[in-house]
């Protein structure tokens, strides 16, 4: 079989699932539930030192950078400003040039500011940054950001959190087929199924965060994403075939007694 | 006995109290902070690691420490 590698801004990764590290109960916990999605990118906030107790873990000392590519974002960013300040800050804590970048623009529904986040991505692209986008599942916006400079596309399946899968499925196709970059879903997935399903619309890659995190059985359902990410993957490339409206008897009709 | 003058910085947004000619490396090592993991901004302008050393902290000075946390 023909290797199918995962390729974003040049570096290749073996799993196409990316999990984020956020709403665990433990650090502990966090790192057995990426250690056995097969996840090698992991989305990490930048957030203030703590400084008054410093006993607190450190997550760079569950998870390895260097063994788990660090995937720095901007979340809790609602302008350019504070999203370029963010992510300037993330490069010099360990030379990381591949970011997650993602502008907020309602504190509620957490969809993304696209203005913001097209100005941001111009900025980071021009900065050396290698960007993968956070947005809406809007077709024109995404051509926008490619003609920015961004290096992966990350459009929301859902709200941020929501656990409402795919909401708009022929917008995603449209996004993957007028792209030459990676097409990854961000956000909004509740299942595994909810992975299978953007893979098997030709997605390149899946982000879950709180679907893994918050379910009851964090580390049975980051199993079950990695394999419905694959089988998502595998069946795409397989070729499905075609819908029929009436029924087509899968057994030979000839020599019916 | 003479008395060392104080100067007053803000550090993630707390007010603290330092000694006057306190450098940057000072103090990061009372705090414990593994300069390796976080990335310091001061008065909003990033610091390159390679010249902490020299960087000697004033009255007024903001100090931003950050790292890597879980997130989404």
């Amino acid at each position: 079989m023909k290797k199918d590698n995962f390729v974003i801004a040049k570096k290749k990764f073996n799993s196409r699932l990316i999990v984020g590290t956020g709403k665990y109960k433990s650090m502990s916990e966090c790192a057995k539930a990426i250690k056995l999605s097969g996840a090698d990118i992991v989305t990490v906030a930048v957030r203030r030192v703590n400084i008054t107790d410093r006993n607190k873990p450190l997550l760079m000392d569950y998870i390895d950078p260097k063994k788990i590519t660090y995937l720095p974002n901007t979340a809790g960013c609602f302008t350019a400003k504070d999203a370029l300040r963010t992510l300037r800050l993330a490069r010099e804590i360990g030379g990381w040039k591949l970011v997650k970048l993602e502008v907020l623009g309602d504190k509620k529904n957490l969809f993304p500011d696209m203005i913001e986040t097209l100005k941001s991505t111009e900025v980071l692209a021009k900065e050396g940054f290698k960007v993968m986008v956070y947005c809406n599942d809007d077709p024109l916006m995404a051509k926008r950001l490619e003609n920015a400079g961004a290096d992966a596309i990350m459009p929301l399946a859902a709200p941020i959190g929501s656990g409402l899968g795919i909401l708009n499925k022929i917008n995603i196709q449209i996004i993957r087929k007028q792209t030459k970059l990676p097409v990854i879903i961000d956000a909004g997935l509740g299942q595994a199924s909810d992975a299978t399903i953007a893979m098997e619309l030709g997605c390149d890659g899946v982000l879950v965060n709180t679907a893994i995190a918050n379910a009851k059985k964090p580390f049975e359902m980051a199993i079950a994403f990695k394999h419905a990410v694959i089988a998502g993957r595998q069946s795409f490339k397989s070729g499905r075939i075609n819908k029929t409206l009436m029924g087509n008897a899968s057994s030979p009709t000839k020599g019916i007694i | 006995m003479k008395k060392i003058k104080k100067i007053k910085i803000k550090l993630n947004g707390k007010s603290k109290s330092l000694p006057d000619s306190t450098y940057l490396p000072d103090l990061l090592k009372k705090l414990n902070i593994p300069i390796n993991k976080v990335a310091i901004e001061l008065n909003e302008e990033i610091i390159d690691k390679k010249k902490i050393n020299k960087i000697r902290l004033n009255e007024n000075d903001k100090i931003e420490i950050v790292h890597f946390i879980g997130g989404g």
